[in-house]
Order: structure tokens, then sequence, then C-alpha cells
């Protein structure tokens, strides 16, 4: 298993097993709320075997990385930074789901030239959460995560191909992420962070890199239409925008598997 | 096809894993009767090879029917996932070789099926892997038979044939503290009457050739993990937690935070042992299990009825179902099986051996056989057939007396069960005086000497 030292405290990244390769291109996946970076489990071991170094991160505080759980995106995005220094990666494309989209985002200004692609999975802006939601988090985070799971997805047959349960994973992987953190409440954390980013037109407009979108058609957490501020202001900062709609819910990357894999590989592609 | 909006139990018993088949509209779903599935590219075969993308390479390994099924039993039973196996036995099986190889140790329940008894105790043993069996009941037990090398606890959710309810959140957390998972056998109770997951068991396992099929037409098995138990944390499960060589040194429980019991297991387990279930098999357990919800309500309300019957009877001993006051298990029955403790139990007549052979063979409408869970009424006599190779203490251990017999309550109208049970219940206390046709050759023998 991969640990990096970043910022005094191991940070778990999955690589496929494989070592870093500073001829290879890099790419970081970067989770959302109370997530791992199992939800790129397809996407990020498909890339590792094609060609990139795979950074698909645990965040602080979350299931295997130390340190203190990100409070903001902005203190998110530090951390794939110091994580890209500490990697000794001198360029990388960013993808990020839901909240990991926003912290992609934040870190891709924080880089200029250093983010080779800009992945929105997922996104919405700004990402506002419900009082109720936020409230239930912080009280009952069982009843909050089984809410968000059912508003994840889209469908009773998701193409696991292999007798996966998308919403049993999702609960699963929620508690147990959930669990990983005795200190801090990592479900109103994290959403406390999405509900409260504000920065994102002005992040938008320091990326200095090509910006893809993977929208949900029946996305009810982050309807494709919450994505359209970033989309213009990635067009008015004169970035190249491409947007992608699957036809499932917000679990993109395990409903909608080879259509988000192939958005990415098709982005990733281009220079 | 219905949206998600957090569906109940009978809903995901007809839709969970199912969706019109994309190519022509099929509403059922279809039985994908084929060995093997055609690559898009090179590029697809090495990715699906190497678990980059979705999708079917064999069926050994995996199936779109049985992929099917296995998302609807993960969905009944609040799981992560499922693997379809070729009979209950394969599933137990499947789950013990994921999970351990020679010198492992399992504390298992005295009160177990025959055959799982059977597995546990010889065959497993000739592998080095060591059982040490417990009363269900006995929670100092199951912490005291814990040793260095134990993988894995394992018990079934009401004991077969008598009945003895798991405590499973009790057992779960004595597991967990020992570091290691909770198994549980759900096959007598279904995940309509309990789910176990949701107590603190980490894995379930069913025979599904009983109430899931529920129609006594086909063999088959299906585990399902909840993805509950941390392999990394208890060190105990190299076979989680460490480089696999024989995937290229893929560590499961990084790859799938909380699938990786159910990535070996099917990566491993199936591949290499080939205990798989053929698509028609899967096909019609979701036939049955499409109409479980509505089966199981029956079976508990003739059970019911017959246990209330037997009950009163005079010349019946002992009914062991946790329906009674009596059932040393009612009390927990009524908190974790709030439905019913199923429809397969024993009962004692007050008589002979020989007196039971009589009722047995007397009955018309049960059939004598060994199964359970269908939907016809079955009956059989546990000491001479599913658990004939225990020894006496063995047989206690399990509740299981000479003269014990073994109902599995039917669909049919309890009226017409009732009156079967009478009139063989009559056939049996008048083969009492009756001499048998040993006892006349006998007599005739000694008269004429």
């Amino acid at each position: 298993m991969m640990f990096y030292t970043v910022n005094g405290a191991p940070a778990y990244c999955y690589t496929a097993g494989k070592p870093f390769d500073p001829a290879k291109p890099t790419v970081v996946f970067i989770h959302g709320v109370l997530c791992d970076h199992s939800v790129w489990a397809l996407q990020s071991r498909h890339l590792a075997n094609h060609g990139w170094n795979v950074l698909a991160v645990d965040l602080p505080g979350h299931a295997r990385s130390q340190g203190e759980a990100p409070a903001s995106v902005e203190q998110a995005a530090d951390f794939i930074v110091a994580l890209l220094d500490a990697v000794g990666a001198p360029r990388a494309a960013l993808a990020g789901h839901s909240w990991g989209s926003l912290i992609a985002l934040e870190a891709a200004a924080r880089l200029g030239e250093r983010a080779t692609h800009l992945i929105m999975v997922g996104s919405a802006y700004p990402m506002k959460v419900s009082p109720a939601l936020l409230d239930s988090a912080l009280n009952t985070p069982e009843k909050a995560l089984k809410m968000v799971t059912v508003f994840s997805c889209s469908t009773l047959a998701p193409p696991s191909g292999a007798g996966f349960w998308v919403f049993g994973a999702g609960m699963a992987l929620g508690r147990r992420v959930l669990r990983s953190n005795a200190q801090v409440n990592l479900l109103h954390r994290g959403f406390t962070a999405c509900d409260s980013y504000a920065r994102g037109e002005q992040a938008m407009a320091a990326v200095q890199c090509p910006v893809l979108f993977v929208l949900g058609e029946k996305d009810q957490m982050t309807p494709p239409k919450a994505a359209q501020t970033l989309a213009n202001a990635a067009r008015s900062a004169g970035r190249q925008v491409q947007v992608v709609t699957v036809p499932v819910g917000h679990n993109q990357m395990t409903e909608a598997p080879d259509a988000t894999l192939a958005a990415l590989r098709g982005f990733l592609a281009q220079a | 096809m219905p949206g998600y909006s957090d569906p109940g139990f009978d809903t995901l018993a007809l839709h969970a894993g199912a969706q019109p088949d994309p190519t022509t509209g099929a509403r059922a779903t279809p039985i994908h009767l084929t060995t093997s599935f055609v690559f898009e590219s090179s590029d697809h075969a090495a990715a699906l090879f190497n678990m980059e993308r979705p999708g079917h390479v064999y069926s050994r390994l995996s199936n779109p029917t049985n992929a099917v099924l296995e998302q609807r039993v993960a969905a009944l039973e609040g799981g992560v996932g499922a693997i379809a196996t070729a009979s209950g036995q394969a599933a137990l099986h499947l789950a013990i070789a994921t999970l351990m190889g020679a010198g492992g140790h399992i504390v298992a329940s005295t009160a177990l099926y025959g055959g799982s008894h059977n597995l546990l105790h010889f065959t497993l043993r000739r592998f080095g892997i060591e059982t040490t069996f417990v009363p269900p009941g006995d929670l100092d037990a199951w912490r005291a038979a814990v040793r260095p090398a134990t993988r894995l606890f394992f018990g079934e959710t009401v004991g077969n044939p008598g009945l003895d309810v798991l405590d499973i959140p009790a057992v779960a957390q004595i597991a967990h503290e020992a570091g290691v998972p909770l198994l549980v056998d759900s096959t007598l109770t279904s995940p309509w009457l309990i789910q176990p997951l949701a107590l603190g068991a980490d894995l379930v396992y069913h025979s599904a050739t009983k109430f899931l099929s529920g129609h006594g037409t086909v063999m088959g098995g299906v585990v399902a993990d909840g993805g509950s138990f941390d392999w990394d944390a208890s060190g105990r499960f190299p076979e989680l937690a460490a480089p696999y060589d024989g995937f290229h040194g893929m560590v499961f429980s990084e790859e799938s935070s909380v699938g990786a019991f159910l990535l070996r297991a099917r990566r491993e387990g199936l591949r290499d042992f080939g205990a798989c279930m053929s698509p028609h098999t899967a096909w019609l357990i979701l036939q049955g299990i499409e109409t479980l919800p509505l089966r199981m309500e029956r079976h508990m309300r003739n059970t019911e009825k017959v246990v209330q019957f037997l009950a009163s009877h005079p010349f019946v001993a002992r009914v062991g179902h946790p329906l009674l006051e009596s059932h040393p298990s009612h009390q927990l029955a009524q908190k974790l099986l709030p439905r019913g403790a199923g429809s397969v139990f024993s009962f004692d007549i007050k008589g002979s051996r020989a007196q039971g052979k009589a009722f047995i063979e007397a009955l018309q409408l049960f059939s004598h056989l060994a199964n359970v869970g269908d939907c016809r009424s079955l009956v059989i006599h546990p000491a001479s057939t599913t658990h004939f190779r225990m020894s006496d203490e063995a047989l206690a251990g399990a509740g299981i007396g000479q003269g014990t017999i073994r109902l599995s309550i039917g669909l049919e109208d309890a009226d017409d069960l009732i009156a079967d049970l009478q009139r063989a219940l009559k056939a049996a206390e008048k083969s009492a005086a009756a001499p048998t046709a040993q006892a006349q050759a006998q007599a005739q023998a000694k008269a004429g000497a």
C-alpha cells in the first residue's frame, strides 16, 4: 500500500500497486463526502494500467489517511498541492467527484500550469446543502447517510457485472468512512465544506487547463444544470470546456463506469 | 423501469438488479445460457481480465442472469453484493475457503444442518481446518473457544431442526472482539424473516434450494457480504489484506474497501474451485424470490396453525417451535424474528421409534423426503437421515432425539395439513397396539418351537 507523508501525516493513495514513475503523466482522483479512493476503483485501475501514474487519495482523516480532516475546500486543495510536492509530480491531471470536484477545481487554480486537465464529475456550484440535511448529518448521521445514498442512486439495476449492489455498497462505505475518524463527524464536516465554498468562479478564472464535466442526467444531488455556472465561468476564462452527460444519477463511476471511463480517457488523451 | 426511491422489501424482491433487456425489451430477466462473452477488442478483453472494466468473461466467474440474482439477494439482505454458487454447501465452502487455509480454526454452533456439521467436523479437518462446536446460546463458550488461529464464527439463524435462535448481536460482538467475522446461515428464515447483516453479522448465506427458490426444483446457494468487517484492522486475513500472487499481487481490501471478500471469493474461489451456478438455475431462483414475501407470509400463517394443533394433541410430547413459550428461544425469537421463526420445526410423539416410522408412513399430503422450504409440506426423521452421521451426544446438542420428526410446512390449506397430521398421529397410536410383521413372525416362530 502506498503512503506519502503530507504535512507530517501519512496519506494513502491507491496506485494499483505501481510505484510512481516520473516518466509517466499523473492523474489524481479525489473522492466526495464520506467516501474514499475506492469510488474510483474501475477508472483508476484502468488508467494505472494504461500509461498513467494514478494517485487515488483518501483525503486526510478519511479511511486509511491520517491527519486533520479538511474543514473547507481550500484546506483540501492545499493537501492536494502538498501531495503532488511530496510525490514529486511536476504536473498532474485532477479528477474529482462531487465535493472532490470542487477540491480539484480549487487545487487546479492553485497549481496553475502544473494542472494539465481538470475533470469535474457530478459537480455543482454553489454546492449548497439543505439545513435539514446538515442538521441530520450532525445529529443522525446514519439517517443522513441513507438519505444521501438514496438520492445518489438512479437505478435498481446498476451494471456491476459481478454481483455488487451499488446502494448497499454506498451505505457500507459511508459507515466505514464515518467510523474511520473518531474525532470528527466526517459527514457533517464534508457537507459544511461543500455548503460554505464560495470561490468557485474565482477559482475557475485562475484555472489554466482544459475542463471536463461529467454529469449525471438523473443526478438528484448535483443536477446537470447546477454545473452551468462553473462551465460558463470556464468558457468566459477562455478555457476549453467539454460536457459529457451520462444517463445515471450521482454515482457516475459505478452506475456508468464505462461511459465515465470513456469520457476520462478521451479527455486525458488531449495534450 | 422504476427509479430509485428507497424501495421496500417487496419491491426489491421483484426489481432489484433487473431491468428490461436493453436489446430485446424483454421484461423478465433473460436466461443467458452461454459459457462466454465476446470481447469488443483486445484492449477490452485485457481490461476485463484485469478488473479494470465491468462485464463478463466466462460464466464460471460471472454471468448476467446470475448477476441479477446476486444483486437481488444482496439488496434483500442489505449487503454490498453476493455470489451465487452451485449449492448452499458450495456457498459455505466458498466463504470458509476465502477466509482461511490449513491451520485455520472455526468456532461454530452445535445446532447446525447435518451437512454443515459434516463439512466442518469431518471433511475440513482433513484439509487442516479445525472447528470447535459450542452451544449457540452459551456466549461464554463462544468466547472461550477463540484461539490465535480462529478465523470465523459460524451459526444458523435458527438451528436445524431444534430452532435454537442465534443471538446474532451478542455473538457478533464476541466475534468482533476477537477480530473475526460472523457468518450466518439464514436458509431456514430467508431475508423476509430476518436480516442478519443488520443485526451485526458480517456474511450471510443461503441454500437457495429452499425458501428463496421455494418450489423444490433447483439446487443453488448464495453468499452475501455486508461490507462491514475491517479485514485490514483485524490483522488475521492476509488473504484479503496482503498481496495475492494469484492475481498479480492484488490487495483485495485496497481494491474495494467494502467488497474485498467478494472480490477474492469470485477471483479465487469461483475461478479455482468452480462451484458456480447455472444461469438457468439463477433464473428459477429469481422466479421464486419474486413471490418470496407472499409465500413466507403464508408459510408463517400455516405454521402457526399447525404448531397450535400439535401442541394441543395428546399424543405429542414436545413441539420445538419458538412460537411456544415453552421453547428456550421464545423470547429471543420475539425480539429478533418478529415475523416468525420459520416453518421448519421438529416435534416428538409419545411413542417408540417404530411409531414415529408409522406416523411418517401414514402421512398422505406431507411428502417424505430430504428437503425443506418447498411450497409443498415435507416430513423427515432427522436421526436416521439428515443427521445420521452424528453421535448421540452431537444429536442431543442439536436438539434431536431418536423420536424427533421434522416438518417443513408448505402452502397448502392449513386445514388439510392438520387433517393429514391428525390421521397420521392416530395411525401411530394404533400401531403400538398392532404387532409389527416382524413381531408376528417372531411370535409364530416361538410358538412353533
